[in-house]
């Protein structure tokens, strides 16, 4: 007993200071990111609306979701492919080519492009709902319209942001045009950090044209701050998610265009308090990013770790 | 060296970083300019509305530019009264307060955490860090339900620090500040150890002065996820005083200013300028220490 409790007090004396600046922390880590997790995970086998103990159902919510879920079969998980594999990789493979070109001009005019580049990733989503609607406005006052109208390239307003057509490629437009965000500027550091005499070398040993250049040297050379952008690239993708509610103002969205998985979310947790079969999608989501985080791993694990 | 490195650079004509202007980097202006007007558009957009008399708003064909700027949008914005009367200005203040609240929260608790998993020696560090670094992508907004289910049960809803103390944890934030304190080197601290000093010494006097550009990163990131979040109000606070301006907004949309409202436009677009101006101006004045916590942001997988 007497060992044990000197023993405690020399592990509290080696590293109990360590312990001692991480709890505040890793309080709020655990109360808010670990229980919600395993919240999730467990909830997402029971049934639960929110007035009632939950039930153990087992499967039961996977199965539903799986085989007789039309709308999420149908709409959710088609759209919700769609705007990931675009706005994901895409705007990916944007946010690094745009940092590369930058990269090529001198400070000034970097810093000021870079800037203006990043700035619409500081507006919040929900707040520019109400720009985007004044200028995808369905009626001829809509800028959007009356602009078209007036060039002659449409006879006739359009809904966009009722329309089913519509509506998704605003989403991905609008989400893109917001994500070059701290992923973006971590590929521009990363680019600019490059030791300068890797490309001097290259030159030397005949490496002759840019796309070369940026396939054997910049990416190579870079791979952890590629990495994290591609983990800020995919977490942002799905947080997105909200995008085609705001912009319609409704949930669901017009005949399901634009709804992702985390409006079926929201759907079935906030509107039908089924809070179990949300759950189970919330952790499908979980997992989707856990995937995608993977592969995101795999292309960019630093040659070291292997 | 230094003549032969100089020769190289003009054999290669331009490349990374350069030091001036080069005929081989128009190209890439080229290239850059119509997706810089692309992503300034919206904003443009914003400054030009808010600041449009009536008659403009009215105006057909719509103009995009605005032509006599007046400030009566805001005026109206400010003296507005939500549907239980709750005064505009109270959402802002709202706003404020618990944004700085966050950021000065959020500044100790993860340069502590991270000071710990940086600096500490413990058996656990390793793999507590490999979990913040997994919660990097934790997306919050998959678990809203269970989180709600939290919140309501820890006795949280309808207070104030509901607007606070989710935030604070933060794995970019702690990861970051982490990268960067590992590039102090260890010398440092253990002369400052020999010469006596406390872990909270060493904390405060020599680490937080040294990581000043993460910090001002991890203060940026924060008030951008504070000031912005319109959720928690939405969702943990049914008291209309105790809602923030972003959460007003995003029901201006939703009700009085929708977009077939076209007196309710300008006043939209000026409380968007009231939101985006804060985090603009914070960025210009730190985007240089924001871009060297970036070089530290590698992820090794």
């Amino acid at each position: 007993m007497k060992a044990m409790g000197n023993s405690f007090r020399a592990w509290l004396y080696r590293e109990g200071n360590a312990y001692a600046f991480l709890a505040p922390y890793a309080i709020l880590f655990i109360l808010f990111i670990v229980v919600p997790v395993i919240a999730a995970v467990l909830l997402s086998f029971t049934y639960f609306d929110t007035i009632q103990f939950p039930q153990f159902i087992g499967l039961r919510n996977y199965i539903t979701l799986l085989t007789q879920d039309d709308i999420f079969m149908k709409y959710v998980l088609p759209n919700t492919i769609e705007f990931a594999v675009i706005v994901g990789p895409g705007g990916y493979m944007l946010a690094f080519l745009l940092a590369w070109m930058l990269a090529q001009l001198p400070r000034l005019p970097r810093t000021i492009l870079a800037l203006i580049l990043y700035s619409p990733s500081m507006t919040s989503s929900v707040t520019m709902a109400v720009v985007w609607q004044t200028l995808f406005s369905g009626d001829q006052n809509g800028y959007l319209n009356s602009y078209l109208l007036n060039l002659g390239l449409i006879q006739e307003t359009i809904q966009w942001l009722q329309s089913p057509q519509y509506l998704m490629p605003i989403m991905i437009v609008v989400t893109l045009w917001s994500s070059m965000g701290v992923g973006f500027l971590a590929m521009l550091a990363g680019i600019l950090d490059i030791n300068p005499e890797l490309y001097e070398a290259a030159a030397i040993d005949g490496m002759s044209s840019r796309w070369q250049e940026i396939f054997y040297i910049t990416i190579p050379s870079m791979k952890p701050q590629m990495l994290f952008g591609a983990v800020m690239a995919i977490v942002g993708t799905f947080q997105a998610g909200a995008i085609g509610v705001a912009l319609s103002g409704s949930n669901p969205t017009p005949q399901y265009a634009g709804q992702l998985i985390v409006n079926h979310i929201e759907d079935y947790g906030f509107l039908r308090y089924e809070m179990g079969y949300a759950a189970a999608i919330s952790v499908v989501l979980l997992l989707m990013v856990l995937f995608f985080t993977r592969l995101a791993n795999r292309l960019f694990r630093s040659e070291e770790e292997r | 060296m230094r003549g032969r490195r100089f020769r190289l650079y003009s054999l290669r004509s331009s490349g990374i970083n350069p030091s001036g202007f080069h005929p081989s980097q128009i190209p890439f202006y080229l290239i850059l300019a119509p997706l810089v007007a692309f992503m300034l558009l919206p904003i443009i957009f914003i400054f030009s509305t808010a600041f449009k008399p009536l008659e403009e708003l009215f105006a057909y064909p719509p103009r995009f530019f605005v032509v006599n700027p007046t400030l009566k949008n805001f005026r109206d914005l400010l003296s507005l009264m939500s549907i239980s009367d709750v005064p505009v200005t109270r959402y802002l203040f709202n706003s404020i307060v618990v944004t700085l609240a966050s950021m000065v929260a959020s500044l100790f608790i993860s340069s502590a955490a991270a000071y710990a998993l940086s600096k500490k020696r413990f058996r656990l560090k390793q793999t507590l860090f490999a979990v913040n670094t997994v919660a990097l992508m934790f997306v919050p907004i998959a678990v809203t339900i269970p989180r709600f289910l939290i919140i309501a049960k820890t006795g949280l809803i309808d207070s104030f620090l509901v607007h606070i103390l989710p935030g604070l944890a933060m794995p970019v934030g702690v990861f970051l500040l982490k990268q960067f304190m590992d590039t102090v080197p260890n010398e440092v601290i253990e002369a400052a150890q020999i010469d006596g000093a406390s872990d909270l010494q060493i904390y405060w006097r020599i680490i937080l002065p040294m990581v000043r550009p993460a910090l001002a990163t991890m203060a940026i990131l924060t008030f951008q996820a504070t000031w912005n979040n319109a959720d928690t109000s939405a969702l943990y606070i049914n008291i209309e005083s105790l809602k923030t301006f972003a959460f007003y907004l995003s029901t201006l949309s939703a009700t009085t200013a929708g977009a077939n409202l076209v007196a309710g436009q300008g006043m939209a677009a000026a409380a968007a300028l009231i939101m985006f101006l804060p985090n603009l101006i914070i960025f210009i004045f730190l985007q240089s220490q924001v871009m060297s916590t970036m070089s530290h942001s590698g992820l090794k997988g």
